[in-house]
């Protein structure tokens, strides 16, 4: 099946006649480079400069735009899957006010582990990743669930569509769960995930990254993200990171450094913290759950 | 709302290699399949040009059959038993997606619908959107005439998010990402201006 994901060798799909520039390209054809087809990442990098223009008119001219925008067309899969109209705006309904619950029958304290999956250790730079889930007005999101997944360290998914000649890692899934605790704060051990190539256009290479997904007080505040680490030189050239297209957004995106997570002859360690949107209880004068704090 | 809200973390895809990390056993049973009472909720995911999208995920968060909004925890360890409203699929190879549930009943004076998020390669950042439940009674019928939501859309929009009665007892509910009978999608933040 064509993927957006990495080359693959296998038959075409039907797909957008424009975005089909890539699906079902013959694996061997790529390496050899001998595919006119394919769109140069200085296509690409000049589209999205385009529409980074265009998103930055919008703002000066103090329209709204969103922060990740699913009409991006450089990222070429999202050009027959992002809605024309623009979303309606509702009040929630009670059933919207609440998340689904989950507690420790849903996830084991193992599970924050993805070094811990194997009989082994896996091959990598050893890190851990750790935030606060808060909501847009800074109050914890407590005992909730995060889901994580990622690549190994040399840039392929223990996916089975994952063609990405890159060797799979047996000690290694790339798989995790945890429950913040009562500060909001998650904290996952895992290795580095490395960069890999898929087929957006010639040479398309995916900023390293950790896909996150979220649930806060509210099912409104479903999130599902990435998150990208400090630095990585493949920022400017990825249309999916730069689908967020104002800069200060795409900071957000990115975990820092922290030293005081780095543990002593262990491991690095990274810091990401993770703002939902805010909630609407007092707009719609919910009283407040117990134990709730008004900071 | 606090005056000094903070900037939201923005979304960013869930790419194409979700299906080993996010689908879990027992994801889409929120009830054991075919049950007494229980609920077939399916339909399928298209794109722009009506073809089915065979890598999105759906996630659906509904009250039960008394109306209340669930607080049990277990959706990822199903006992069979606790009916905890929240349920997952990813969707198949002819883009068709179906949970097993129960009907749920209205809160308080809205209309009943099952909450839906809509994930997939290629959307950027989810959508949410609401599958209405076709009317059962003429009480039922009546909360779908008032609903907030519904009367404010166009007739041919507010079709998008009317579930269905199949002749077998089920209900269909399709999602169409972009282009003829594009589904509606939600925002329940004020889009937010520079």
């Amino acid at each position: 099946m064509g993927l957006e994901g990495h080359p693959t060798a296998t038959a075409p799909r039907r797909e957008a006649p424009v975005a089909d520039a890539v699906p079902g390209l013959p694996l061997p054809a790529l390496r050899r480079g001998s595919a006119p087809a394919l769109l140069t990442q200085a296509d690409i990098t000049a589209e999205i400069e385009a529409e980074h223009a265009v998103s930055a008119g919008l703002r000066a001219r103090g329209l709204a735009v969103p922060a990740t925008r699913n009409d991006f067309a450089p990222y070429r899969s999202s050009i027959l899957r992002h809605p024309t109209k623009d979303p309606v705006q509702a009040d929630p309904e009670a059933v919207e006010l609440l998340a689904p619950v989950f507690g420790e029958r849903d996830v084991h304290a193992l599970e924050a582990d993805l070094t811990a999956t194997g009989a082994g250790e896996p091959v990598g730079e050893r890190i851990v990743v750790t935030g606060r889930v808060v909501d847009g007005e800074g109050r914890p999101v407590r005992r909730q669930l995060v889901e994580v997944w990622q690549a190994n360290a040399a840039g392929r998914y223990a996916h089975r569509r994952d063609q990405h000649p890159a060797p799979l890692d047996p000690n290694f899934t790339g798989v995790g769960r945890c429950l913040t605790d009562d500060d909001g704060t998650y904290r996952f051990t895992t290795i580095k995930p490395g960069p890999y190539p898929w087929n957006n256009h010639r040479n398309a290479w995916r900023p390293a990254h950790i896909h996150f997904s979220l649930f806060g007080t509210q099912f409104t505040q479903r999130l599902i993200t990435q998150m990208y680490f400090p630095g990585d030189p493949l920022f400017a050239l990825d249309p999916i990171y730069q689908s967020t297209t104002d800069p200060v957004d795409r900071e957000l995106l990115v975990a820092r450094y922290d030293h005081d997570v780095t543990q002593h002859e262990w491991c690095t360690g990274y810091r990401w913290d993770i703002v939902l949107t805010g909630t609407h209880r007092t707009r719609l004068e919910e009283p407040a759950e117990p134990g709730e704090e008004h900071a | 709302m606090s005056t000094a809200a903070a900037r939201p973390t923005p979304g960013q895809t869930v790419g194409p290699f979700f299906g080993y990390a996010l689908p879990y056993a027992g994801d889409a049973h929120l009830v054991p399949p075919a049950s007494p009472g229980a609920l077939w909720l399916h339909g399928s995911v298209f794109d722009g040009l009506g073809a089915p999208v065979t890598d999105a995920l759906l996630e659906v968060w509904q009250a039960g059959p008394d109306g209340r909004v669930p607080r049990a925890s277990g959706s990822l360890r199903r006992d069979g038993a606790t009916f905890t409203g929240f349920g997952r699929c990813a969707s198949d190879g002819e883009g068709g997606y179906g949970f097993w549930t129960r009907e749920p009943a209205a809160v308080g004076p809205s209309a009943r619908f099952v909450a839906v998020t809509v994930f997939a390669r290629g959307l950027l950042h989810r959508l949410l959107t609401r599958a209405y439940l076709p009317p059962r009674d003429a009480a039922e019928q009546a909360a779908l005439q008032r609903d907030r939501l519904l009367g404010g859309l166009p007739p041919e929009r507010a079709r998008t998010l009317l579930a269905t009665r199949e002749d077998d007892g089920s209900v269909r509910f399709d999602v169409r990402l972009q282009g003829e009978g594009e589904t509606v999608f939600l925002e329940h933040d004020p889009p937010r201006t520079p």
